[in-house]
């Protein structure tokens, strides 16, 4: 009998951070999603401390050592400036991942509230919104990106806003339809018994209920986003030099390809292993998640 | 124009709900009135109107396709119909409380269950948060369950006792009216029994009043004061316990208590009620009840029975117990 008192009275003490520690279980069981999550950890810490490791500053030109092939003193050779790219695409960490999560919080955050609230209310609220939406979506999304960073103009705040806008429309249309979806259960019918206003009904009941295909959305969104922040600097709009973004080093090196293939290679390699390590995340966070959604 | 003492009094309800396939006539010129520390059984089969006269208490109905045709509720004598929906959002939880019927999807699944009891004292009481989650603790206490469990989530509790949650959610700020919408339904009788005596002690404890909706006629026995039959939106008989089970009157309930299978004798069939219940967008011309009834008379299915005081305290909606010639 005081076996199983203090088993329970243990158990009770661990129980506020179950959830989470078992969607983390899950999450550990796909090797892949583990070796994303591990590349995106690092990512962040060589974004948090591009000061210490960069051996050089992104903008300190060297104009008597241009195009460098890879040495030992410069890791991924240099520029046309002379400027080491090893360091530029160190820096180059911070602009996309800034550029990625910003850009999907701000789409999240509108996209989220236009949804729930189109969702909940239904009738002309809810016409008046996703037609909004529908015309946000018939423009391509890089298009409108480019439309908009062509309004604005360049920088690297006026890419976030316009990777940020182009990518509502996508996260309205999910919470819309996850709170239709959970809206008419009888738990929030039981809320606004209690008295809950409409306002506590969505926020506090309905959206913890549709968190699971948002996150999913944000962690594959936050891929996109770099990637048409990556395109955007590549066509010219978007990060100015000598700021270094991965999409504009592209831009900049392509010319130089055949002879200096090191100039596109390495930030591109970084894109492709940044999106990958997204991807794979995301459809690990969609795996872990699931079974939760079964129960 | 408020009654005596009476907590609750409902004039006149009629709601109809306006849908493409036809206007359904939910509730039809209901009459009822909860005393304090009463408790009411409201009985009846699926579809006779009784979950929605709750949700017409609670001003839940939805607004469309439900309409408030008419009618006077009454509530410590203010008319809630003539309310803001401010004031009645107010209401809901600390004045009025409802349980629905099935626990196992009346819990919000992500939410702990101290904090969803704390959710319906916080709204209602000027309180912080810690303070409410003790409150919620106590509660929780209150209907038997230890208070450890309040950091739990609903799907870790058995139907039983997330029926006890959301009853100690019903009655976190002690509201005058407790409204409980087929609370055993979906447990099984032995459950059933342990909950039942569990609002029963709490009736008492709290002095709540409490309309008990079910279509069985068991739990009516166990825990109401008065009782009304309901029969495709219309309140057919109503009288206290005791003579309703003693001396049932109208023939709806005489057959219902009829097809209750009796322990003591040999049955080889049961008793059933013949035909169905009328399609509510479709209700039969007078009496709702006349082609299923074995005393149909002429005029039943001619006009709408009113309702008759057969004995003091005892109302039925049947031409049989007229005492004056009605046309």
């Amino acid at each position: 009998m005081d076996l199983i008192k203090s088993v329970l009275n243990n158990n009770s003490k661990k129980k506020k951070s179950n959830q989470l520690l078992e969607t983390w279980k899950r999450l550990k069981k796909s090797k892949l999603a583990l070796v994303g999550f591990v590349i995106l950890i690092i990512l962040f810490l060589v974004a948090i401390f591009a000061n210490v490791i960069a051996p050089y500053g992104y903008a300190e030109q060297n104009l008597k050592a241009t195009f460098q092939f890879p040495s030992a003193k410069h890791i991924f050779g240099t520029d046309e400036f002379g400027r080491d790219i090893f360091s530029r695409v160190i820096f180059g960490s911070r602009i996309s991942l800034e550029v990625g999560f910003i850009a999907v919080t701000i789409a999240v955050i509108i996209g989220g509230l236009l949804g729930a609230v189109a969702g909940y209310y239904g009738g002309k609220i809810d016409n008046f919104i996703m037609r909004s939406m529908d015309v946000l979506l018939a423009i391509p999304q890089i298009l409108l990106a480019i439309s908009i960073v062509a309004a604005l103009g360049p920088g690297i705040i006026n890419l976030m806003i316009a990777v940020g806008i182009s990518s509502i429309p996508g996260y309205a249309r999910i919470v819309r339809a996850s709170v239709l979806s959970v809206k008419y259960q009888e738990f929030v019918e039981a809320a606004r018994a209690v008295g809950s206003s409409n306002s506590r009904i969505i926020f506090k009941h309905i959206l913890p209920n549709v968190m699971a295909p948002i996150i999913v959305q944000a962690t594959l969104g936050v891929a996109l986003a770099i990637l048409t922040a990556a395109g955007l600097s590549f066509i010219g709009l978007g990060i100015q030099p000598p700021t270094p973004e991965w999409g504009s080093m592209l831009s900049s090196g392509r010319g130089y390809i055949r002879d200096y293939w090191y100039m596109t290679m390495f930030p591109g390699l970084a894109i492709v292993i940044t999106i990958f390590a997204l991807n794979v995340v995301g459809d690990g966070i969609r795996d872990a998640l699931d079974p939760r959604l079964k129960n | 124009m408020s009654e005596n003492n009476n907590l609750l009094e409902i004039r006149n309800l009629t709601i109809h709900y306006i849908t493409d396939g036809g206007t359904v006539y939910a509730v039809d010129d209901l009459d009822l009135s909860i005393g304090y520390g009463e408790t009411l059984g409201f009985v009846g089969e699926t579809g006779a109107g009784k979950t929605t006269t709750a949700l017409g208490i609670m001003g839940l109905i939805p607004n469309p396709p439900g309409k408030l045709v008419s009618g006077e509720i009454y509530f410590e004598g203010e008319d809630l119909l003539k309310k803001s929906k401010k004031e009645i959002r107010g209401t809901r939880g600390s004045e009025i409380a409802m349980i629905f019927q099935d626990p196992m999807t009346s819990l919000n699944p992500v939410v702990t269950v101290g904090e969803q009891i704390a959710e319906m004292i916080k709204i209602h009481e000027n309180v912080t948060k810690q303070e409410s989650l003790k409150k919620a603790e106590q509660m929780l206490e209150t209907v038997g369950i230890r208070k450890e469990r309040s950091k739990d989530y609903p799907h870790q509790f058995s139907g039983g006792m997330k029926q006890r949650v959301v009853i100690a959610i019903a009655l976190a700020c002690n509201p005058s009216l407790l409204i409980a919408d087929e609370p055993t339904t979906a447990l099984d009788v032995t459950i059933q029994a342990q909950v039942l005596e569990l609002m029963k002690k709490l009736k008492e404890k709290y002095k709540t009043s409490m309309i008990m909706i079910t279509h069985d006629l068991g739990v009516v026995a166990e825990i109401c004061d008065k009782v009304a039959i309901m029969y495709a939106g219309n309140a057919i008989e109503y009288a206290d316990k005791d003579s309703l089970y003693l001396k049932p009157m109208h023939p709806y309930t005489v057959a219902l208590f009829n097809s209750i299978p009796d322990l003591e004798i040999d049955q080889d069939e049961l008793c059933v009620i013949k035909g169905l219940t009328p399609d509510p967008t479709n209700l039969p011309k007078g009496c709702p009840f006349h082609p299923r009834c074995p005393k149909v008379m002429t005029k039943c299915s001619q006009n709408k029975p009113n309702k008759v005081e057969a004995e003091p305290g005892h109302f039925v909606r049947c031409f049989l117990y007229e005492k004056d010639k009605i046309k």
